[in-house]
């Protein structure tokens, strides 16, 4: 395969479109086919073929668009006509209006803020290209980045690239992916691995499946092009086996791959070969955690070691590994192809490029979108999101998922990049952003991220394992309101034992629900806490607590 | 008995000490203003519950004596199981004659057995099953003596 | 478990650097492959442990031995941190004192540790942590969970109210006796270890019956049948003795 062929495919592929008089893409992407878009993908078929446009008209199934909210939505692609909320009773209707006056009961607006505010990169063929067709892939610009890099690139020079974007893991704690690509190039090792971490467990969080579903071949073309650069002929996609429909598509793209000669021996004709190969997880959170995931892939307990040493240094079966999150592979055709600098100037000085979010709780367009770093919170909320459904009050974000915070309306006005989220208690995470209004209680979200810490714990240290059940037992009892004083204190002490002494970033983020919302709603817990006090100054008996 | 294991000391504390209430005192009303009181036990039933309540509020300083009042020990181990469960397995699966579960003289028992300190404040936890002699009497006397007690020798279970 | 190698390099190997750091400002000095908790040891340093064992691979899972490295807000876990050259180790600071005492308390908390009814009362490595570190009381409450006793193996008793999954059993079984009979299922509070997939001790098709689990048992949890308290004290001794044997042996 060279660049030649890669073209001629593309050409081929873009002729035949071309051919089309009209387009029709619906999304078959988890989320709307939980809706019953194959159902009206299929009505649509049989409509085009019953009113006899068949030479003129095509249905095909493309990956998320974004706005899951909506769904299902199909799209007509040249007359740039969307359609939402979309049933099977209304495909001869749409097929009816082709070339004239869409039809308006079902019509979305693709120029309002949720469509015109993002920025697409990681997501920019999510939506627009079949994801079971690699040509589709290949047309959208797919493995010519590969292809390029192989055979003008040294991997240090892929390395410097990546360096240069100032491009940061997007798995949630922001480590530059340049330095990591530079360590794992540098070690020694007679194999070395790469492994794409798409363990997504974050509750409210679905960027990862997203582009799995929708665009595989962008991440196998990020590893294979990580492979390149730290000198790995192996990978493997460490995938949660509650994606069923991300996996199915993972293997076919592998496949596909493999038989263009984009993956395997000697890729492109040159000495370079890469193999991609599937491990399901079994749906632990803790799994997301780098050396318990190696573990898990080692066919261990998926439980964390302690660090150092680095994965960067000795991590699968004990060889330099390069693990990165789905995202921040997704991220790496994208820049090979525009290069560094293009990258660089989206976002800001110290969080460069786009970030995926997942947008969920109590907010209006429910969904996927994908806006430049820096962006207030307060834009991605209000004018993207569409704010807070039914009137309500906005009261709190949590970003970063369980081991995030909980950010409250003052802070909404923050650039939403790794510094400013930090700075208000917070963290980016992989991008999960769960919207509560004001019916929330507060010692409730935090009994529940706790709750979620508490089962997803591994059990190996000490602090996490028996720590979480305590913090979450004292958080049922404030909740309830039979706790005084002294469990509040004892809870505040706790989240420090426990944040400061655990394994992994799992029990030492554990805390972070509490505090942040110990931080900004203190006055919720304080007057529970006071309900607490008069109950046990009336000498009520005292919960005997629960098993 | 560990409190009696202080043999001829315990006149040395006897002699600086008015005992006001204890079993072997005939005083049916525990009384007001005490200076230090020592208990023993886990909190098992309503009445304990009471009492202790009652004791914590008339005392100056108290203290927990033994694995029983610090831990809940032995009387804990029902807190595994069902208060219904438990009484069934006393009254019933390991009574003989008149199988029933008395009602009037026998005080409700709590869901659970809880420590002292989990139920009232405690001031001094002297844990041990039972404590050794010399850390009883070692702390009585530097309480007398206004200094903090030295607990380096308790130990949970002996 | 993974069956990671032993940090310790095999005996005969090139002798690797040796670096000098303060340990609570005295002057030591370590291997590089030794870790702080060696070189404090060696030096009559004692820091509280539970799950670590001289002859097993270390975890750093029970976060009793957490030191503080001066120029780091991060705390390290002294079993598993390797010494470094100019290392400023503390080891006993009252931040580090808070912690340990609560993670005892959580320890006692966890299971049903009565121990006035076990056979480990008195020779008990909680029960020292608990006053060496000045545990009378917790201040977390019990969580009294309802665990069952194994009592099947015709020699031994597996008592799940006193096991801290210390993991040191299934460490024992699987790197030194080499039978892997040991080892653990669930997660988070609900971790527990288990003999085979989970089937009854007496029924173990690995187990040996060497006893070596039931000697590293830092509790009660592992014990002998029909031995008295003061029979049950546990003979640890025997590991590092065994492990340097066989490490000569392989030359």
């Amino acid at each position: 395969m060279s660049i030649e062929d890669l073209s001629q495919i593309s050409q081929a592929e873009r002729d035949a479109r071309d051919a089309i008089g009209h387009q029709i893409n619906v999304c078959v992407a988890a989320s709307c086919l939980s809706l019953q878009s194959d159902k009206v993908k299929e009505e649509l078929e049989k409509a085009v073929e019953a009113k006899g446009k068949k030479d003129c008209c095509k249905v095909r199934g493309v990956g998320c668009m974004g706005l899951c909210a909506a769904g299902p939505l199909v799209a007509v692609e040249k007359e740039k006509v969307l359609y939402q909320g979309v049933t099977p009773e209304d495909a001869p209707a749409i097929v009816d209006a082709l070339g004239g006056e869409p039809v308006a009961r079902i019509q979305g607006d693709l120029e309002a803020p949720f469509f015109a505010r993002q920025q697409k990169i990681v997501l920019e063929n999510c939506g627009r290209i079949d994801p079971e067709r690699i040509e589709e892939y290949i047309a959208a610009d797919g493995y010519l980045a590969l292809i390029d890099t192989l055979t003008a690139m040294t991997p240090i020079g892929v390395v410097q690239q990546v360096t240069r974007s100032g491009l940061r893991g997007r798995g949630g704690a922001g480590y530059p992916t340049g330095l990591k690509w530079a360590t794992v190039n540098k070690s020694q090792g007679t194999r070395k691995f790469v492994i794409c971490n798409g363990d997504e467990g974050d509750p409210g969080a679905f960027m990862d499946r997203a582009v799995l579903e929708s665009d595989p071949h962008r991440i196998l073309e990020g590893m294979a092009l990580a492979g390149y650069a730290v000198g790995a002929s192996q990978g493997f996609v460490y995938v949660r086996a509650e994606y069923p429909l991300a996996i199915k598509r993972l293997k076919l793209a592998i496949k596909q791959a493999e038989k263009m000669g984009l993956l395997g021996a000697s890729i492109g004709g040159t000495t370079f070969g890469f193999n991609v190969d599937i491990r399901l997880g079994a749906g632990a959170f803790v799994c997301g955690e780098e050396t318990a995931l190696i573990s898990s892939v080692e066919g261990g307990r998926g439980t964390p070691r302690p660090r150092p040493p680095y994965p960067a240094e000795s991590g699968l079966w004990g060889y330099p590994t390069l693990i990165n999150n789905v995202e921040t592979l997704a991220n790496i055709p994208t820049i090979l192809r525009n290069g560094p600098e293009w990258f660089a100037r989206i976002g800001t000085a110290k969080s460069r490029g786009t970030k995926v979010f997942a947008l969920a709780g109590a907010i209006t367009n429910t969904g996927l979108i994908e806006v430049p770093m820096g962006m207030p919170l307060r834009e991605i909320i209000f004018d993207i999101g569409g704010g807070v459904p039914d009137g309500k009050a906005f009261k709190a974000v949590q970003t970063g998922g369980p081991s995030g915070g909980c950010i409250p309306e003052s802070g909404l006005d923050m650039p939403c990049d790794y510094e400013s989220l930090a700075k208000l208690g917070s963290i980016m995470g992989s991008g999960g952003m769960i919207v509560m209004d004001e019916t929330s209680s507060m010692v409730d979200v935090a009994k529940f991220f706790m709750e979620f810490c508490m089962d997803e714990s591994c059990g190996k240290c000490v602090p996490c394992r028996v720590g979480t059940a305590q913090m979450h037992e004292l958080l049922r009892q404030i909740s309830a309101g039979e706790a005084t004083a002294r469990e509040l204190a004892l809870l505040e002490h706790l989240c420090d034992v426990v944040k400061s002494t655990s394994l992994c970033g799992l029990g030492q983020s554990a805390p972070n629900p509490v505090l942040s919302t110990l931080h900004y709603f203190r006055d919720e817990y304080e007057s529970k806490i006071a309900a607490g006090e008069a109950a046990a100054a009336g000498h009520a008996p005292p919960a005997g607590g629960a098993a | 008995m560990s409190f009696l294991d202080m043999d001829e000391r315990i006149l040395e504390i006897a002699a600086r000490v008015e005992v006001v209430y204890s079993p072997l005192v005939d005083l049916k009303e525990f009384p007001a203003d005490v200076d230090v009181t020592i208990v023993e036990g886990g909190v098992s039933s309503e009445e304990d519950l009471h009492k202790i309540r009652m004791v914590r509020s008339r005392t100056k300083l108290l203290i927990a004596l033994g694995d029983c009042a610090v831990t809940s020990n032995v009387p804990g181990m029902r807190n595994t199981f069902k208060v219904d469960d438990v009484m069934k397995r006393a009254y019933f699966e390991n009574a003989d004659l008149k199988q029933q579960v008395p009602s009037d003289v026998i005080p409700k028992l709590l869901p659970r057995t809880r420590p002292v300190h989990e139920v009232v404040p405690v001031d001094v936890f002297l844990p041990g099953c039972p404590p050794p002699a010399d850390v009883i009497f070692g702390a009585l006397v530097s309480l007398l003596d206004g200094t903090t007690p030295d607990l380096s020798g308790t130990r949970f279970g002996r | 478990m993974s069956g990671r190698p032993s940090a310790k390099p095999a005996a005969g190997a090139p002798s690797s650097k040796v670096k000098t750091l303060t340990i609570d400002d005295r002057l030591v000095s370590a291997r590089e492959d030794e870790s702080i908790l060696d070189a404090a040891r060696q030096n009559g340093i004692q820091i509280p442990t539970l799950c670590n064992l001289d002859g097993l691979t270390p975890v750093g899972a029970c976060r009793l031995c957490m030191v503080e490295v001066k120029g780091s807000s991060r705390l390290f876990a002294s079993c598993v941190t390797m010494v470094g050259e100019g290392m400023e180790v503390v080891t006993d600071s009252e931040r580090l004192q808070k912690y340990r005492k609560t993670i005892v308390e959580l320890l006692f908390s966890e299971r049903n540790h009565v121990c006035a009814v076990c056979v480990s009362n008195g020779h008990c490595e909680l029960q020292n942590l608990a006053q060496t570190l000045g545990v009378t009381h917790l201040t977390v409450p019990y969580l009294h969970p309802k665990l069952p006793v194994d009592a099947s193996h015709e020699r031994f008793v597996n008592d799940h109210n006193r096991c801290v999954l210390c993991q040191r059993c299934v460490r024992v079984c699987g790197e030194v006796e080499g039978a892997h009979t040991w080892d653990l299922r669930g997660r988070g509070i609900d971790t527990r270890v288990i003999t085979d997939l989970n089937q009854p001790w007496g029924s173990s098709e690995t187990c040996t019956g060497c006893g070596k689990c039931v000697h590293v048992c830092p509790t009660g949890a592992l014990t002998e049948k029909g031995k008295s308290i003061r029979e049950m004290a546990k003979q640890s001794r025997f590991l590092p003795y065994l492990t340097m044997m066989r490490e000569d042996r392989s030359e």
